[in-house]
């Protein structure tokens, strides 16, 4: 049976993995190959990096950290932050990265999803959407959730999984960095809206919460940062609860 | 020893090559057939669509090469499914080593392409040495071989198929070894002592 994913997330910034809160008050939290290991061997089923600076001159040096944790590493991850063309995806899947991530530039040329799929395969790209609950809606965020825009979380999946987005990584900012528990309603309802998995984000604060968004969620995956950087859950025990709640999960 | 790693038109060779490097063993890859017939192992690795990686080991007549290898094959995902009879995808007639047909997943609730860990089970041969029955291995496709005389691993999503194939001297896995933590790795260590 296909196990649930769990998905630490490791914020990279001039090369060293940092963390802050809904989107501030960044803090170093460690070297990413270091944090990279550790985790591999701690049972992560996957990896995300999101390089949260990344601008074209910084495009290089992600480029090489990526091929130092593909050396390094025996599990899948994914590349994210600032990923804008066709060049820069190339860039990152030779140098080393299982899949990438992009999220604004998707939103401002939606074309840009299928020219990936077309070119790369829909199992590598991964459609990142920050969305935000207002005025009784989901509303979809870019550049790192400082704009907002006019379009819905929902609506918006549907569209790039027509494209060719062969993942949905789905973080809500209301819940991001508050540890209360991910946003079950939005994860579930674009989980059942497209064939495609769905990875939730944002919010982990306890072993429940990620028992939670996979069954009433029904998220496919969960990802989270703070908590295991800091060692509030360990990846290993957080499996054998879940195992122990009936969840699928590779221990 | 020499191991080489098969060059096409398709992604993962960059990591098929680091997890080698893992287990201390440093690959050639090429796409020159006289390194390619002379090496000790062949691993045929592959990410990407069926047709047109299919089109491009015809012109450069690497399919003849395959066929024709005697030293024992690992093919992986894409390269396993290019061992089989035909593929779904794209129409494809493929190189025919295994006699499976690939088909598409198309179950309508399920989700697709499958991407994860899932489980491995009625291992049969030494490629399996010292993996348990319902091991996780990590998968990443949209296609997948059907159950038949060359089915060497089995693995369940929605029904059961073939996660992993042998002939003579040709094996197949549908799964990324690459990828699969420490199971993946006593796999191509497996692979490298046959």
């Amino acid at each position: 049976m296909l196990a649930k994913r769990i998905i630490p997330c490791l914020d990279i910034k001039d090369g060293r993995t940092v963390k802050g809160i809904n989107f501030e008050n960044i803090r170093d939290a460690g070297d990413p190959v270091e944090l990279a290991i550790r985790y591999a061997q701690e049972g992560a089923d996957e990896l995300v990096f999101l390089d949260i600076t990344a601008t074209n001159e910084k495009r290089r040096t992600l480029a090489e950290l990526v091929t130092k944790i593909a050396k390094q590493i025996n599990i899948p991850f994914t590349v994210g932050g600032g990923i804008n063309s066709i060049e820069d995806v190339t860039t990152l899947l030779n140098a080393g990265a299982d899949k990438i991530s992009i999220n604004s530039a998707a939103i401002k040329d939606p074309e840009l999803i299928k020219k990936l799929a077309d070119q790369f395969g829909s199992q590598c790209i991964v459609l990142a959407i920050d969305t935000k609950f207002e005025n009784n809606d989901w509303w979809v965020y870019l550049n790192g959730g400082r704009v907002k825009t006019e379009l819905l979380a929902l609506n918006w999946s549907k569209q790039a999984v027509k494209l060719g987005a062969g993942e949905i990584l789905l973080t809500s900012m209301n819940n991001d960095g508050t540890k209360s528990g991910f946003a079950i309603d939005i994860t579930k309802q674009i989980s059942e809206a497209v064939n495609v998995p769905v990875i939730a984000s944002g919010g982990a604060g306890k072993m429940e919460h990620f028992k939670e968004v996979f069954t009433a969620g029904k998220a496919d995956a969960a990802l989270a940062a703070s908590v295991f950087h800091f060692d509030e859950i360990k990846i290993l025990e957080l499996k054998k609860y879940l195992s122990s709640k009936s969840i699928p999960i590779r221990l | 020893m020499t191991i080489v790693i098969l060059k096409y038109n398709a992604g993962n060779i960059r990591s098929v090559s680091f997890a080698l490097e893992r287990i201390g063993i440093e690959p050639i890859i090429t796409d020159d057939p006289d390194q390619i017939i002379s090496a000790d192992k062949v691993i045929f690795p592959g990410v990407g669509e069926a047709s047109s990686a299919m089109n491009y080991l015809r012109e450069k007549k690497l399919n003849e090469v395959i066929r024709q290898l005697k030293q024992p094959v690992l093919g992986i995902c894409l390269g396993m499914q290019l061992m089989c009879s035909s593929s779904e995808e794209g129409n494809t007639t493929c190189l025919g080593i295994f006699d499976q047909k690939i088909k598409l997943f198309n179950k309508p609730q399920l989700k697709v392409p499958q991407i994860g860990w899932n489980t491995i089970f009625d291992l049969k041969t030494d490629l399996f040495k010292g993996i348990k029955e319902q091991e996780y291995q990590y998968f990443v496709h949209s296609y997948y071989a059907e159950l038949g005389e060359n089915t060497i691993a089995k693995t369940n999503y929605e029904l059961d198929y073939s996660s992993a194939l042998h002939k003579n001297n040709f094996y197949g896995v549908q799964f990324h070894p690459e990828k699969s933590s420490t199971a993946g790795q006593t796999l191509l260590e497996n692979f490298i002592k046959l």
